[in-house]
């Protein structure tokens, strides 16, 4: 699946569109971005991040990995998903990564990393499995 | 309004603490709403928007909402036992999604913080929409408690 057919995906997920997730390919691989915005906010003391749009943003990154994987336009269905908080996510761009553990025929198992301003250092890793079609 | 909120341990801080989360931006884009409490338990409402789709083919909710109503369920849930405000950030959440959420239907979550210790709270929760014996998702979690006053 080219880059395009990835944005033309996004363009129909209509939560996506709502968080304002873009994507790029970086050294081949899909990379998914998330600029700043105040609606994502979800701690306005710190100020961080909503723990929710982070966890959906690497949801939906992995949805979206897993479409270009395997390029297909069904939209895998979700099983689990389970994510680690690492660090707070500051108010900054949010970044996300994705790899395909293993696909079975019916189950894959995805990894999600999210980061900002320093690769080295999540503010979260994410592991799901989910249903293909 | 104030009587919902009774039966939390400290009903006047509940009674702040409870709308200023739902006000919070991410909350409010949500529209989430708390409809109910008791010491150590929360019942919040997802009102359906076509925003919140995740599938434009069958309609079915962003399994993204689904984490946010219930990693904010969670969270609240812990306050309804703390006497007076802190920090707390969610250390991690597992969910099960074990049915899709049915389009132009609100989606309920209700939390439960079944532990408490000076440092760790941890929490249960489960998804549902009109039949809270089908639900759409279960959820563990933990947060850790930055600053833990000696009043529990």
């Amino acid at each position: 699946m080219s880059c395009d057919n990835l944005e033309k995906a996004l363009e129909q997920i209509p939560y996506a569109k709502l968080l304002g997730v873009q994507v790029s390919l970086q050294a081949g691989q899909p990379q998914f971005y998330l600029p700043y915005a105040e609606h994502n906010i979800g701690n306005i003391l710190l100020p961080a991040l909503h723990g929710g749009v982070i966890g959906g943003f690497l949801e939906n990154a992995a949805v979206l990995h897993l479409m270009w994987a395997r390029e297909s336009a069904g939209i895998p269905r979700i099983v689990d998903f389970s994510i680690d908080f690492l660090r707070s996510g500051k108010p900054l761009d949010l970044y996300g990564q994705c790899e395909i553990v293993r696909q079975g025929k019916r189950v894959a198992n995805v990894l999600m990393t999210a980061w900002q301003d320093d690769r080295s250092k999540p503010v979260a890793m994410a592991r799901a499995h989910f249903l293909l079609n | 309004m104030n009587d919902l909120w009774l039966p939390v341990a400290n009903p006047a801080f509940f009674a702040q603490v409870g709308p200023w989360f739902m006000a919070l931006p991410h909350c409010k884009t949500l529209g989430l709403e708390l409809v109910a409490a008791e010491k150590g338990k929360v019942t919040l409402k997802l009102p359906f928007k076509p925003e919140l789709i995740g599938n434009p083919e069958t309609r079915v909710l962003h399994g993204g909402v689904v984490t946010s109503l219930i990693d904010t369920s969670s969270g609240v849930a812990l306050y309804t036992l703390l006497m007076q405000p802190e920090a707390a950030a969610t250390l991690d959440l597992r969910i099960d999604y074990l049915r899709p959420a049915k389009p132009d239907l609100p989606l309920y979550c209700t939390a439960e913080c079944y532990r408490l210790t000076e440092s760790v709270a941890f929490t249960r929760a489960t998804a549902y929409q009109d039949d809270p014996t089908k639900p759409v998702a279960h959820s563990v979690a933990t947060f850790a408690r930055t600053s833990s006053p000696t009043d529990n």
